[in-house]
């Protein structure tokens, strides 16, 4: 047995709580969701929705992100590891450029 | 057909049981998740700075940018189809996937091509004014990462055909993947905040 051989076998198996991956079929099923979901975007482009437009496309695209990002990118099924380094990298940034626009008075102007 | 296992997870024998590629790049979506922050928050702050210069309602085409939008949205559930096929081990159909998802990648670029050069005819340069230059920045970036992914899908065919790319890295195409869907998440970020809400 070589030396790296030996080395690798001396590491000990660890639980890296991963999760079956889906079907192909789940994805298509997911890509027809986010279809929708942006057909239903563009839709407040046009249509009026009065109030409503500003926290529907909000919560449009949150959703959309988080199932690409869940589904696609395969946070959902993968250690919860990749999970914590991507959001914390966004939360990151979202916490950032709040201060930052907050700086500027975007939010009263 | 149900939605069933089509591969188990690996074990990898590195100190975590994880990939330290696929951990590599992680780390860095998440650091570009800083980067078009940045940019994000700049063209928000800017997009009213029109100085008498065409807006974003004088020059948009929301059609047009909705159809390269779904192109973008479908190209990664092809994405994801290759990444499947090559972990079940069918390479014919994971090369198809990932021409495809080069191909539709390309329209993307494509159709931002011509948009630019649409907005630039209807008067919108990178110096007319700070909504322009916040806008061909933000989403320049963005078209530039989309092409590097398509560079990057190309050398992924090529590899697989040459036999380069086989079983035992078919985590690559799953890292290349990662890398195109952060493209996509971050394109239905631009698209909502850039082109839709209402300024």
């Amino acid at each position: 047995m070589s030396t790296a051989a030996a080395e690798t076998d001396s590491i000990p198996e660890v639980h890296t709580g991963e999760r079956p991956h889906p079907h192909d079929i789940f994805y298509v099923k997911i890509a027809l969701a986010l279809a929708a979901m942006t057909g239903l975007e563009v839709s407040t482009y046009f249509a009026n929705f009065g109030g409503f437009q500003l926290p529907v496309l909000l919560i449009l695209m949150a959703v959309k992100f988080v199932m690409v990002v869940l589904f696609f990118m395969h946070l959902r099924f993968d250690s919860p590891i990749f999970g914590r380094l991507f959001w914390t990298g966004l939360i990151l940034a979202l916490l950032v450029y709040i201060a930052a626009l907050s700086t500027f008075q975007f939010w009263s102007s | 057909m149900a939605d069933t296992t089509v591969h188990a997870p690996v074990v990898h024998h590195t100190s975590t049981g994880l990939s330290h590629t696929k951990l590599a790049m992680w780390l860095f979506l998440g650091s570009d998740c800083l980067l078009f922050g940045g940019l994000i928050s700049t063209y928000m702050l800017y997009r009213g700075r029109t100085n008498g210069g065409p807006s974003g309602r004088d020059v948009f085409d929301i059609p047009f940018t909705s159809i390269s939008s779904f192109v973008l949205l479908m190209s990664s559930l092809t994405m994801v189809l290759a990444v499947t096929s090559s972990a079940r081990g069918d390479w014919r159909s994971s090369r198809v996937w990932l021409m495809t998802t080069a191909l539709l990648g390309a329209t993307f670029v494509g159709g931002q091509v011509y948009e630019f050069t649409a907005f630039y005819r209807g008067g919108l340069g990178y110096t007319t004014n700070l909504f322009g230059s916040s806008f061909y920045t933000l989403t320049g970036f963005h078209g530039a990462h989309v092409t590097v992914g398509i560079i990057m899908l190309l050398s992924l065919y090529v590899g697989t055909m040459k036999g380069d790319i086989g079983p035992d890295r078919a985590e690559t195409i799953e890292i290349i993947g990662l890398y195109w869907h952060f493209v996509d998440i971050v394109w239905i970020v631009i698209f909502t905040l850039v082109y839709l809400l209402p300024a």
